[in-house]
């Protein structure tokens, strides 16, 4: 039996509602990117990672079970579990098997992302273990009910710390907090603006040119939501990297198959592959931007390619060296 | 014998971003979607507009698949907003067959 959607989107929205998130994630696992850099507690201006970066390693782990669970008799009992998960936990078990290493690569995106940051002169806050996740999942599938309650939530949290510009480090709470939060929230009043953005408008100098090829591939959400492609050419370009684009670029990108990997993850990894094939006409080192897509196509990559998140060429460019280990 | 239910489209347009009548079937999105399914999303649109709900419960699993990825959309001549479409549609059937509320 293929995987059933109606109890897997019933998880989800009930761990939302009753946890806080999709999937569960610890204070320390949500936090402890920003140990050590002494980033103020809130303020006016702050960054929101929206905890996708912190959940990656989680959601990983639950779609690697959906994908052996996938065409087996274990699905049957998928509405036994959503029942059981509202007293215990299941989706915390399910994803015990997190991968440690991709939890402190994206941590290290994370603490790249605000060096390069702090390198070109923002200042900014965060709100540690009072930051929420934005319910990008939630909404994506349909769940508008649950997704609207959250989404009220978390804004209250925003005006509650004082907060009133946001920036954000990955394409789906960009858009979430861009483009959908004002249309649930009608007394909506935060300044949304991307990192690469904040870069690009910055132009930090160079310490030390980055002199490599890279093979862009663009996020859908960026190119053709957020209309964000420019950007990060100029960045990488700036910092010394020749990119090099594929046929499927910019508003013309190829999904990575992320968004369903968790309900069809034959299909997922089928796109992925089918993107890497793309990518790597171009190239053998690919830089991508949002960490649904970094970890999709790493795993479709295997060994034959390597693919960086954005943050990598852009803080070996424009952070001090002594800064980057 | 199918089921015709004339409030379908109406109860799927909860904003005026719903635009499925738009759609005039050229086949673009099918030609571009990475799924490679023909039947996302003008099929579908059809058949909403048609209020043929049982099939477009025949159609949850591509209803599901479908990756919001907009390449379709980006390139739509009539500029149907197809992920907005898609969306709604899983809205509907996450209230009127699975119970999510």
């Amino acid at each position: 039996m293929p995987i059933p959607i109606g109890p897997v989107l019933g998880i989800l929205s009930d761990n939302l509602r009753q946890r806080g998130s999709v999937l569960p994630i610890s204070r320390r696992d949500s936090t402890n990117w920003a140990r050590g850099l002494n980033l103020p507690r809130g303020g006016s201006t702050i960054i929101y990672t929206g905890l996708m970066y912190q959940l990656i390693p989680s959601i990983d782990a639950l779609a690697g079970l959906m994908a052996r669970f996938e065409n087996s008799s274990i699905t049957r009992f998928f509405g036994l579990g959503r029942f059981a998960n509202r007293f215990i936990d299941l989706s915390f078990f399910m994803t015990l098997t997190a991968s440690r290493s991709m939890k402190a690569e994206n941590d290290q995106a994370l603490r790249q992302i605000a060096g390069l940051l702090k390198q070109a002169g923002v200042e900014f806050g965060y709100l540690y273990e009072q930051e929420l996740y934005s319910g990008a999942l939630v909404y994506d599938s349909g769940m508008e009910k649950s997704f609207g309650r959250h989404a009220r939530r978390v804004y209250e949290n925003f005006r509650r710390n004082g907060v009133r510009r946001v920036i954000t480090v990955d394409p789906h709470t960009t858009s979430m907090l861009r483009d959908v939060y004002p249309k649930f929230i009608l007394d909506f009043d935060l300044e949304v603006k991307n990192y690469i953005e904040v870069l690009a408008e910055k132009e930090p100098a160079v310490l030390q040119s980055w002199n490599r090829e890279l093979v862009i591939h663009d996020s859908c959400v960026y190119a053709r939501y957020e209309r964000m492609i420019e950007q990060p050419r100029h960045l990488l370009a700036h910092a010394g990297v020749t990119v090099k684009e594929p046929e499927l670029a910019g508003r013309s990108t190829h999904c990575c198959g992320g968004p369903i990997e968790s309900l069809f993850p034959t299909k997922a990894h089928e796109i992925a592959a089918n993107r890497i094939g793309q990518l790597r006409k171009n190239g053998e080192e690919i830089v991508t931007m949002c960490p649904i897509c970094l970890v999709n196509l790493r795993k479709a990559a295997g060994e034959s390619c390597r693919v960086r998140d954005i943050s990598d060429p852009l803080a070996q460019a424009y952070l001090p060296q002594a800064s980057l280990h | 014998m199918t089921k015709v239910s004339s409030q379908l489209a109406a109860r799927l347009k909860r904003s005026e971003e719903f635009n499925a009548e738009a759609c005039y079937h050229c086949g673009t999105c099918t030609a571009l979607c990475p799924l490679g399914y023909n039947i996302v999303p003008r099929k579908l649109f059809r058949e909403v507009m048609l209020g043929l709900e049982d099939k477009v419960k025949e159609n949850i699993p591509a209803i599901y698949s479908c990756l919001l990825c907009r390449m379709c959309e980006e390139y739509c001549p009539s500029e149907v907003h197809i992920a907005v479409n898609m969306r709604y549609l899983r809205t509907y059937i996450n209230e009127e067959e699975y119970r999510l509320l």
